[in-house]
């Protein structure tokens, strides 16, 4: 494998290895130039089939050195739900290996619809929101999507309706088993007159481009996948970059400073090793792919003489419109065993509610519907029974009674942009590397509450229909962070009203391109990862296109 | 059945009040295992003795044996004990200081009772009812159940009991249908 040294100056720098890295990593290599990924996890120890074990002890609490998730007591971040509070310690954390959160999500790759990306000119705006249109039409990014699905491996079926968006090519993998969920929604479906589809998935049910096909081992969502049948960024992606001899891949990695000239062009990136030595990686251009929350961090860390405020700031929207994502439904409890906790987390989706319907439903927002039971019975035990005790008799009745037998709806839907809800620096806490910690500031739209209640109300009528004995509702709570963070380095045409153009490139930062969900405009349903890796490939595509013509001011 | 064989059953029925005969009948060798087990003399590496009956009583009341298996016959015990020299290292001081409290709460509660795990069962939850906020009550409690659902190769979860009260079948790789209702 090839090493650059730090002084060679590279073509291209990527920081971040996930949805968005990963992408532009591979497809850049592919095409001729020199990489350089930095990635502060480690290389993760999972996918060794020799050692494949289902032991959940092991994998909840790893060595440091194969944990797969960042730790908030190192990469500390604090919290607060708006600005006259004081931030407290916080629990935000993300994918932090090679491969970043692809490496132990859920799986799920839907593309977003057509008017998801241009919501203001259907929908109109909201008040007190930044809903606006995106500078890309679903039309310029639908081959992008095409590409990806191929080319990382998605497993669904192409449904002829206007609840999911066209497609010019079907999935390269057919679906997942719809499970007992999928049962289950489909018989409350025909009572309903709702629309259940198999689940649009990063995981092979055949085998793949030199993968093998999942097991459906159940050690599924938050767990490297044993087999690699997860199409993680680690195992379809990375290799064909590192094939090509001209990338190199440096883990344990952590980025402090992206580096400008007086120019104000970017010259390459300081980071610690795993020693928390600094080094300093020259390159002709940065690839900025950290995700939706430590994206805009680094960049208000990168401030310097000629960027005061921030790199690539002079909007003033670094770190704003942040969306995490909300969630809330309901849970059922069934006369039969659903053993839910064998094969993918989620089956089936439910999708009749993911369209806006304002006029009837009196607020905006949209969201799609998934089911899932008990996965591991640790997590199980510890936390996932409904009982007033949490111990005793009592509690171990409860627990035996409803293990196997629940299952909870759980929904992923939309969250308004609002400007207030940030990511910045801590003017405090620090993190393990000495430097300010992430700040998370969100309150959700009041809009998004109605939204919320709506997902629960249809969740209890679903459960209902499907034939649930016993039905508990979820209480709307506003999200804390965690995955999916978006719109935070927000792409449009005007350079006073956004932080990248439509291609990805920083409006004020001529050779330093923003690729993961910071870029989003608007939300969409709360299911961000195929689109990052879509807009990654169209990124990647223009960016090699002008490399190769020697200029990269696209 | 031989009489030695017949002696100990009858032991261990006397000594395990609450475990129905039809459930000891269908998970006999494996109980015989167990207290075999629990009966050797065991060395411990992070409590003395008289520690771990206190955590054992305390695990027992937090996932009691009644119809079906709880906490000792998962062997919670040995979970606990070998966590906290493995995984758990960082909980050590919770529990050096959480039994030291324990103790004066016993005495607390209970003037003339020696050792919490000497009170009868009502009186342990009284005490462990008031003393459920606490850190060390709410880390016992979580080691518990971690005890009773690890896999059996950290101590506890002994013979998978833990596994089949919640009807998880352990194998690596399933096929569909999975469940009941996909059929």
């Amino acid at each position: 494998m090839i090493k650059y040294t730090p002084s060679t100056e590279v073509d291209f720098l990527v920081i971040g290895s996930g949805a968005g890295g990963a992408v532009m990593a591979k497809e850049l290599a592919v095409a001729g130039f020199s990489v350089v990924v930095l990635e502060q996890g480690p290389w993760g120890d999972y996918g060794h089939e020799q050692d494949f074990n289902k032991d959940e002890l092991n994998n909840r609490y790893p060595d440091p050195i194969d944990a797969l998730m960042s730790d908030p007591n190192k990469q500390r971040n604090t919290f607060r739900r708006n600005a006259s509070e004081k931030a407290m310690p916080g629990r935000h954390t993300y994918g932090c290996v090679i491969g970043g959160g692809t490496v132990t999500y859920g799986g799920s790759s839907w593309r977003h619809l057509p008017w998801e990306f241009n919501e203001a000119s259907q929908f109109g705006t909201i008040e007190g929101t930044g809903v606006a249109d995106w500078p890309v039409s679903y039309e310029e990014i639908e081959p992008y999507y095409t590409k990806a699905e191929w080319e990382i491996g998605i497993s669904g079926e192409r449904v002829n309706t206007p609840l999911m968006a066209p497609m010019s090519k079907p999935y390269p993998v057919p679906p997942l088993p719809m499970k007992s969920s999928g049962a289950l929604f489909k018989v409350a479906a025909s009572k309903l007159g709702l629309t259940v589809v198999p689940n649009v998935a990063a995981i092979i049910t055949v085998p793949y481009m030199g993968r093998g096909a999942c097991i459906n081992c159940g050690m599924c969502s938050g767990y490297g996948c044993q087999v690699k049948a997860r199409s993680s960024s680690a195992v379809a992606l990375l290799p064909i970059a590192e094939h090509t001899n001209r990338c190199e891949i440096r883990a344990n990695s952590y980025v402090r400073e992206i580096s400008v000239n007086d120019k104000g062009k970017v010259t390459g990136a300081i980071y610690f090793d795993q020693q928390r030595r600094e080094i300093f990686q020259k390159a002709k251009v940065v690839v900025l792919s950290a995700n939706g929350t430590e994206t805009p961090r680094l960049l208000l860390l990168s401030s310097s003489k000629r960027f005061p405020n921030g790199l690539a700031n002079s909007s003033g929207l670094v770190g704003k419109y942040l969306m995490t994502g909300n969630g809330g439904g309901a849970t059922g409890l069934f006369e039969h065993p659903l053993n839910e906790y064998k094969g993918c987390v989620t089956g089936a989706a439910i999708v009749d509610y993911v369209p806006n319907d304002t006029q009837k439903r009196g607020f905006y927002g949209g969201g799609r519907m998934t089911a899932r039971g008990f996965t591991t019975p640790i997590e199980y035990g510890l936390g996932g029974v409904h009982s007033t005790a949490t111990w005793g008799a009592a509690y171990k009745k409860a627990l035996i009674d409803q293990a196997n037998h629940k299952l909870a709806v759980s929904n992923f839907i939309s969250q308004l942009p609002v400007e207030t809800n940030t990511v910045d620096l801590d003017p405090d806490v620090k993190d393990a590397w000495g430097l300010p910690a992430m700040r998370i500031t969100t309150t959700s739209h009041q809009n998004d509450f109605k939204a919320m209640q709506f997902f629960i109300d249809r969740s209890v009528e679903i459960l209902q229909a499907a034939g649930a004995n016993q039905v508990w509702a979820d209480q709307v709570s506003d999200s804390r962070g965690g995955a999916h963070a978006r719109g935070t380095c927000r792409m449009g045409n005007d350079a006073s009203k956004s932080v990248v153009n439509k291609f990805h490139r920083a409006h004020d930062v001529p050779n330093l391109f923003i690729v993961d969900g910071s870029s989003f405009v608007t939300g969409g349903r709360n299911h961000p990862t195929m689109t990052i890796s879509a807009l990654a490939f169209r990124a990647a595509d223009h960016l090699v296109r002008a490399a190769k013509a020697g200029n990269v001011n696209i | 059945m031989s009489a030695e064989e017949n002696s100990r059953r009858q032991f261990l029925v006397s000594s395990m009040t609450g475990i129905s005969t039809a459930w000891l009948a269908l998970n006999w060798p494996a109980v015989v295992r167990a207290q075999s087990m629990a009966h050797q003399k065991v060395e411990f590496a992070f409590f003395k003795p008289e520690q771990a009956a206190e955590i054992d009583a305390m695990a027992a009341q937090i996932f009691p044996s009644d119809d079906t298996p709880g906490a000792r016959e998962a062997q919670v015990i040995n979970f606990i004990d070998l966590a906290l020299v493995t995984f758990a290292t960082d909980a050590q001081p919770i529990y050096a200081q959480g039994l030291l409290d324990l103790h004066a709460k016993t005495k607390d509660m209970f003037p003339d009772a020696a050792m919490f795990s000497a009170l009868k069962p009502a009186q342990q939850i009284q005490l462990l009812t008031s003393i459920e906020k606490t850190p060390f009550f709410k880390t016992v409690r979580d080691h518990t159940i971690m005890g009773v659902f690890a896999s059996p190769q950290h101590g506890g979860n002994y013979d998978k009991v833990g596994w089949k009260l919640i009807g998880f079948e352990d194998k690596l790789a399933f096929a569909p249908p999975f469940g009941y209702y996909d059929r």
